[in-house]
């Protein structure tokens, strides 16, 4: 049964999700067109999306070919370790093991690296495929996430247009703003999607070996709450354990 | 040819951060499948296992992590 709370949530998980990846491939598509000049990002950025739309082409019919259980049992492992993955990651970032993505960061990195490939005879060729692979390996994740959130309830053009608002959110928001995105709070959309993409994961998984989940996809909300209280308590829990041992290190 | 091995290594990467995290859940989703499949579990206790093992699995994980430093 597909309603309201499935459409929304798979809507929300591929617009956040996307929004950070699109951010990402942003970063460097803009180094590459300040740095050298718009042509090789265009063209390097174009490419990428053909190949990614080639991709999709090819492996989306395959996917109605496998049998609905099979498909969730297997999206959803997916989903679990790539919900934890990014769960983990942010969880991490927020009590403060790791350190923060910093945009302004990566794109002074990709700057001075198209910087010094100027001189070089094929720097345009270079810069076109920096944005290239930018565009693909993020995209990769798009294309993923999309098919991940979407795929097992045929939910994929809701998941999709998710995506799409995502790029275009970013696309205007960089042709305003003309430098990265360093001001996106990027760690609280990761650990947002991370609670998401983990909770889609446990459920599908459980569909997929026959759980009758009580309430129907309305259990999403319920493992979403579960989900959600277990990384808030931990998170302040190593937050309060961080505090008492640096106080300890002072005295 | 690097590009492709770049492409493999992102999609891998995808879901394989801590190595530790990954194993055990997998592991765990192949127990709760067994315990339905060859056990008779009914469906919806072995997701409750589910749902409670993973969450176990993301708090070792991360306390591992941060208690390291």
């Amino acid at each position: 049964m597909t309603n309201l709370t499935t459409i929304l949530s798979t809507v929300t998980a591929s617009f956040i999700a996307s929004f950070v990846e699109v951010v990402e491939a942003f970063t460097i598509v803009l180094a590459v067109g300040i740095t050298q000049s718009w042509r090789p990002a265009f063209v390097g950025t174009g490419l990428a999306l053909l190949v990614l739309a080639v991709l999709v082409l090819i492996f989306g019919p395959l996917l109605t070919l496998i049998p609905i259980e099979l498909l969730q049992f297997v999206i959803g492992t997916l989903l679990i370790l790539f919900g934890m993955r990014w769960l983990r990651k942010a969880l991490l970032r927020s009590i403060g093991v790791l350190a923060l993505r910093d945009e302004d960061r990566n794109f002074a990195a990709e700057t001075e690296e198209l910087e010094r490939q100027k001189a070089d005879k094929r720097a345009n060729y270079l810069a076109g495929l920096a944005a290239f692979k930018a565009v693909l390996l993020e995209g990769t994740e798009v294309v993923f996430i999309v098919i991940a959130v979407g795929a097992t309830r045929g939910l994929t053009v809701y998941a999709g247009l998710g995506a799409l608002a995502a790029f275009l959110v970013v696309l205007a928001i960089g042709l305003v703003v003309h430098r990265p995105l360093s001001r996106v709070p990027e760690n609280a959309l990761k650990y947002v999607v991370g609670l998401m993409l983990t909770t889609f994961g446990i459920f599908w998984t459980g569909e997929g070996i026959g759980a009758d989940w009580p309430g129907a996809d309305l259990s999403l909300i319920g493992i979403f709450v579960v989900v959600t209280t277990t990384a808030v308590t931990l998170t302040r829990w190593l937050k309060g354990s961080a505090a008492i041992a640096a106080k300890g290190m002072v005295r | 040819m690097r590009l492709v091995q770049g492409l493999i290594e992102e999609v891998f990467g995808l879901f394989i951060d801590d190595g530790n995290l990954a194993l055990l859940s997998v592991i765990l989703v192949a127990v709760v499948a067994a315990l339905t499949k060859l056990l008779g579990v009914p469906p919806l206790v072995a997701a409750g296992v589910l749902l409670v093992g993973c969450l176990l699995i993301l708090s070792v994980s991360v306390f591992r992590a941060a208690t390291k430093r």
